[in-house]
């Protein structure tokens, strides 16, 4: 037994063992703990504000698809006789000055409010890439001219703009003002997908692609695109919010089209039939709190993208709630202590004790 | 090297950790990467620390330290350091303030490729003498400057290169000049981690016996880290060998190398060949390092171990003193002589 080398087992062959230390590359400084995967899988939707979120967009949603079936009047239907009613049980949110059901207009008006957002939101990102990767992969001459023209669209003021040219064309219907709202909004994605590419392109994995000569479409398409995930989906969701306030903005100052129903719509008769003189709070307020709740789930789900995306915050689920609950306040150079391990070494014991305290 | 150089420790310990606990996440679900780890190094003492990539070396040093970046997490223990001022103090316990006040001063570390941590824009003279300005805003410019020649003097730079930027400088001299910086505030405590790795081995060399005989002139304490222990072996008071987060063996860094009682050390150091003394074969260890998530019940090497049963299957070993309480093994089948 005094030879050290009886340890190995007779199956052990020299090669596996004298890389022993070196084997875990990945594993080594880095101990980050791997989670077993099915608990990974779904995080993103673990996270409290990004399924707060996804639940009011699914919300309204729902409403968009079932809305105008579901509508209890027709939101165009003109009652002189029931004129500015307050919240009933045959109006659950009143009626306008011509006796018009708010309720039903809201309902009715969802669909408007997501298609255009939506729709706007996924032309608008998709430029972004095409213009924004393209721009930062290609550099050189291609790079100049593409930046150029998203600085071109970044400074342009764009709501002015998007008055101008809805007012120019002839018949505005959803399509014109989502083209016209994508046209405009695309710049800023453009700018940060850009740069991201550009610090992409000189990373090793990138140049080794390359070296081994795969072909430029593959290098985008498997090596980079994936690396910009989550800034592509955080440019869709602002695009998004960008697009539904663009929409109603619009809607509000009359531009669009007021034969299609929407919240801007709705806010837009509200304000020119004085609904705030009048003391018709059922008339404005639902329509805006439906925009700022809109606007804040969209808001909750890019949290939700920002802290899935930071692999340290994705691999501890570092949670507000847990974080106060224990004490933690992580910063670096400062390792917090929590003294939960007591003198027996009874990790459950200490923990148990704790919580009672 | 001769096991007189033992004589350069005293029985006063500098850095007593006890039974610390470390977990990565902060969640319901941690990885215990850390399972109560005790360790003492005497004044003046080199303490080599050695294992396997990811058994916890780094992340014991840098918790000792409350260095432990997010999402590192110390759940318990203690660690006693003693302080310039022979004053011991929990460092797990230390205010911000007194930890900031204690770094550099109690404890300095050169960290993994420390020398890209220059910044290139900066003489390497003002980097040296910065943290002397931060913990001594007496002293004068003029003062640091000397002791800025002073040290880059300690570590066998030229004085003239105090004007020199970072650039201008090889590896092994930013590597010396980080060592330097470590020392400005005269610590008694140095955890050197992986100080050597990105250099060749004739810098390695160098730097090693540099720290040697720094160690020897200035008398402070050495926590050297690395996963090469045939370079403990050489520079090396005492060794801690580990595994999956825990100390398997310590014990005099001779002894040990020659009469390895744990089987995860004598696996460890028959991984390379001995450059002196008769041949012997290699062997190593079969399997691949654990994964802390998810550890056997027992021992935590029962997996590896040719000469596991079932009892160490089922029970985890305790360090126990052997050869008169020279050395640490947890263990409960070591190695005979």
């Amino acid at each position: 037994m005094s030879d050290p080398t009886s340890t190995s087992s007779p199956q052990a062959a020299p090669t596996t063992v004298a890389a022993a230390p070196a084997t875990n590359g990945t594993f080594s400084d880095d101990l980050a703990p791997a989670p077993a995967m099915g608990r990974r899988r779904f995080l993103f939707l673990r996270n409290a504000k990004s399924i707060l979120g996804l639940s009011i967009i699914g919300f309204f949603v729902v409403l968009a698809i079932v809305g105008p079936w579901i509508a209890p009047h027709d939101p165009n239907a003109v009652n002189p006789s029931a004129s500015l009613e307050s919240p009933s049980w045959s109006h659950w949110l009143g009626t306008s000055q011509t006796g018009q059901d708010i309720f039903s207009q809201l309902l009715v008006g969802t669909r408007g409010v997501m298609v255009v957002g939506f729709s706007a939101g996924i032309i608008a990102t998709a430029l972004a890439v095409v213009i924004g990767v393209s721009a930062g992969f290609i550099g050189g001459a291609g790079d100049e001219v593409l930046s150029m023209l998203s600085n071109i669209f970044l400074v342009i003021p764009s709501l002015p703009l998007i008055i101008i040219i809805t007012a120019q064309i002839e018949g505005n219907s959803h399509l014109t003002i989502i083209l016209v709202i994508a046209l405009t909004g695309w710049a800023w994605g453009a700018r940060v997908l850009r740069s991201q590419t550009l610090s992409l392109r000189r990373r090793d994995f990138v140049e080794a692609a390359r070296a081994n000569g795969e072909r430029r479409w593959r290098i985008i398409g498997f090596e980079i695109l994936p690396n910009l995930t989550a800034i592509i989906a955080s440019t869709f969701i602002n695009t998004v919010t960008a697009a539904v306030l663009a929409e109603i903005t619009l809607a509000y100052i009359g531009v669009a089209s007021l034969s299609d129903w929407n919240w801007g719509t709705i806010l837009y008769w509200a304000q020119s039939s004085g609904a705030f003189q009048q003391g018709a709070w059922w008339w404005y307020v639902p329509a805006g709190l439906c925009v700022a709740l809109l606007g804040m789930s969209l808001a909750l789900i890019n949290f939700g993208i920002d802290e899935f995306v930071n692999p340290r915050l994705r691999s501890t689920g570092l949670n507000a709630r847990t974080l106060r609950q224990r004490h933690i306040r992580p910063r670096v150079g400062f390792t917090p202590v929590v003294h939960e391990v007591g003198a027996s070494g009874d990790r459950t014991k200490a923990r148990k004790e704790a919580d009672h305290a | 090297m001769p096991e007189s150089v033992l004589t350069g420790a005293s029985d006063e310990t500098i850095l007593d950790i006890r039974d610390l606990h470390v977990d990565y996440g902060y969640d319901e679900r941690p990885t215990h990467v850390l399972r109560g780890v005790d360790l003492t190094v005497r004044r003046g003492e080199v303490l080599g620390l050695a294992g396997e990539s990811g058994c916890g070396k780094s992340t014991l040093a840098y918790a000792a330290t409350r260095l432990l970046p997010p999402p590192g997490l110390i759940t318990g223990g203690e660690v006693w350091i003693t302080g310039a001022d022979d004053e011991k103090r929990d460092w797990l316990r230390l205010t911000d303030t007194q930890l900031r006040h204690a770094r550099w001063s109690d404890v300095a570390v050169v960290f993994q490729g420390a020398m890209n941590s220059l910044n290139p824009v900066h003489r390497i003279g003002r980097q040296l003498t910065d943290a002397i300005r931060a913990h001594r805003p007496h002293t004068s410019a003029a003062e640091r400057h000397e002791r800025g020649i002073e040290l880059l003097e300690l570590v066998g730079i030229d004085p003239d290169r105090i004007r020199a930027y970072p650039h201008e400088l090889s590896g092994g001299m930013r590597q010396r000049v980080m060592i330097a910086m470590a020392l400005a505030l005269e610590p008694r405590l140095l955890i050197m981690d992986e100080p050597t790795t990105a250099l060749d081995v004739v810098m390695q060399r160098q730097i090693l016996e540099q720290i040697a005989d720094l160690r020897a002139r200035l008398g402070f304490s050495v926590v050297f880290i690395t996963h090469d222990v045939s370079l403990l072996i050489e520079i090396a008071d005492r060794i801690a060998i580990m595994y999956a987060g825990e100390i398997v063996e310590s014990g005099p860094a001779r002894s040990l190398y020659h009469h390895p009682r744990h089987p995860y050390t004598a696996g460890l150091l028959s991984s390379f060949p001995p450059l002196h003394g008769p041949r012997r074969d290699l062997g190593g260890i079969p399997g691949s390092p654990p994964d802390l998530a998810a550890l056997p019940a027992g021992c935590p090497f029962a997996p590896r171990c040719a000469w596991a049963d079932d009892h160490c299957r089922t029970d985890h070993p305790h360090a126990t003193k052997l050869d008169d309480g020279a050395r640490d093994v947890a263990c409960w089948k070591p190695l005979t002589r």
